[in-house]
């Protein structure tokens, strides 16, 4: 398997576009970290023509919540959580210039168009190695909504976070691809 | 009759979820290793080399195996020979929920409405207790800290009699394969099969507690586990959804008689970081 290609925060657009479902990456630098509540607050503020409480100009999101830190430590347990809660949010922030989203399972077909039709990825974070992944990062901070707890905005800086990439900006889709390569029955008839 | 104060069970409730959000037990640890060692996949092969790595790291440096430190599920098998005294029995296990959770910094993942007011209960109460009557002078504690991932992708579906044994079949790998990557596979299937609709979910969860990989000591069920288990493995899914041949580690089926009109049978989920504790008290 070929070696996995250290990246630095922001990606650029020629970066993504030379990406493919399958490769894997160790990202350095600045993401942002939200889930759920903190997508739907930041959705309230573009309603009301606030700005967002960052540049997602070339942002990456990292769906997340982690647990507590333990005294001394940036973070405590951190992987990703499932994507597609964030769907319903996700094209409206890559049109506004999100470039990269780390998270887990598989995306809705408008999220996918949205990544071609503005040259964005979707990341996969190794879900349930929270321990491990915490070892990247270095340190973190709540940027807003701190009253959400868990699921608080917060800014990251990591170093060789492993990811690999899912949905890539052609519309390649490392799910479809990696299952069909290993299936060996047909489609279940019931359900 | 033997007297037990509710305190036992709140000390022995919080230290159960601290363990077992930070410690794999040894058997899903082996059904790991196990995969790797047969997976074909090296995207997946090499996912599953950093699952145990994580799994090695978690206890030795006190960080919980995965952030989502679940929805507290508490199993009481409660002796009917003992006398609980010193307070509410529901009080003392969220309190040992409570207790375990600050202590162990844990994430608290409830929120107190459903489908309104989203707020964090900030201490993962209230927890999902479960106490059965049983003979005998001890109390079983089991307890789950039930990641969300998995539980969102569990099913349950009432087939028709004439469904039958490939209709179960069918219906379970079915499940596993529209969920895909989400729930964090390679995965525990429990699958409770027959009763009613929510006895037939509670077979599928409790089928979780029982060690990796151990088939059913009936018959039929262990031989319908191992035919599920083959057809799951041949969908493809692999580690994380990445594609590969081991898309379960095992399928632990339970089974209940039932109406003559029906056929339930409940997918639970269960991530590969099964966590779980018990102890008797």
């Amino acid at each position: 398997m070929e070696q996995a290609r250290r990246i630095t925060l922001p990606f650029t657009d020629e970066i993504v576009r030379g990406l493919r479902a399958g490769d894997r990456l160790l990202l350095s630098g600045t993401l942002y970290v939200a889930r759920d509540a903190a997508h739907k607050r930041m959705f309230e503020a573009l309603d009301r023509g606030d700005p967002l409480p960052f540049d997602i100009s070339g942002a990456t999101i990292y769906f997340m919540g982690p647990s507590p830190a333990r005294p001394g430590r940036p973070m405590g347990a951190g992987g990703p959580t499932t994507a597609s809660r964030m769907d319903p949010y996700s094209p409206r922030l890559v049109a506004l210039g999100l470039k990269a989203m780390i998270g887990k399972g598989t995306r809705s077909a408008a999220v996918r168009e949205a990544l071609r039709e503005h040259n964005a990825v979707f990341l996969g974070g190794i879900g349930g190695a929270g321990a491990l992944l915490s070892k990247s990062v270095e340190s973190s901070e709540v940027v807003a909504y701190d009253d959400l707890g868990p699921e608080a905005l917060r800014r990251l800086t990591v170093k060789d976070l492993p990811v690999t990439v899912i949905d890539d900006a052609t519309g390649r889709d490392l799910y479809e691809e990696g299952r069909a390569r290993y299936r060996t029955i047909g489609r279940a008839h019931t359900h | 009759m033997r007297e037990l104060h509710v305190a036992k069970l709140t000390s022995t409730i919080s230290l159960l979820f601290q363990e077992a959000c930070h410690r794999l037990p040894n058997d899903v640890v082996d059904a790991l290793r196990s995969a790797r060692d047969r997976e074909e996949s090296g995207a997946s092969r090499d996912i599953l080399d950093k699952l145990l790595e994580n799994a090695e790291l978690a206890p030795r440096e006190m960080i919980p195996l995965c952030q989502d430190t679940g929805l507290a599920v508490v199993f009481i098998e409660l002796g009917q020979d003992v006398h609980l005294v010193g307070g509410d029995l529901r009080d003392a296990v969220d309190e040992g929920v409570r207790q375990g959770y600050a202590e162990g910094y844990l994430r608290t993942s409830v929120v107190c409405r459903p489908f309104t007011a989203r707020v964090n209960t900030g201490d993962n109460t209230p927890s999902d207790i479960w106490v059965e009557i049983v003979s005998g002078e001890s109390v079983k504690i089991s307890v789950l800290p039930k990641g969300a991932g998995s539980e969102n992708m569990s099913r349950l579906m009432v087939l028709t009699p004439a469904m039958g044994r490939e209709g179960v079949i069918d219906y379970v790998a079915s499940v596993v394969d529209e969920a895909g990557g989400n729930p964090c596979p390679p995965l525990i299937v429990g699958v409770g099969i027959g009763g009613t609709t929510e006895k037939t979910m509670m077979m599928a969860k409790k089928a979780l507690l029982r060690p990796v990989g151990q088939p059913s000591a009936d018959e039929e069920n262990a031989a319908l586990e191992r035919d599920i288990l083959e057809r799951i493995n041949g969908l493809g899914v692999g580690t994380l959804g990445y594609g590969g041949t081991v898309t379960a580690l095992a399928i632990h089926v339970e089974s209940f008689p039932c109406h003559i009109a029906s056929l339930p049978v409940a997918v639970n989920l269960q991530c590969h970081s099964a966590r779980r504790g018990v102890a008797v008290i």
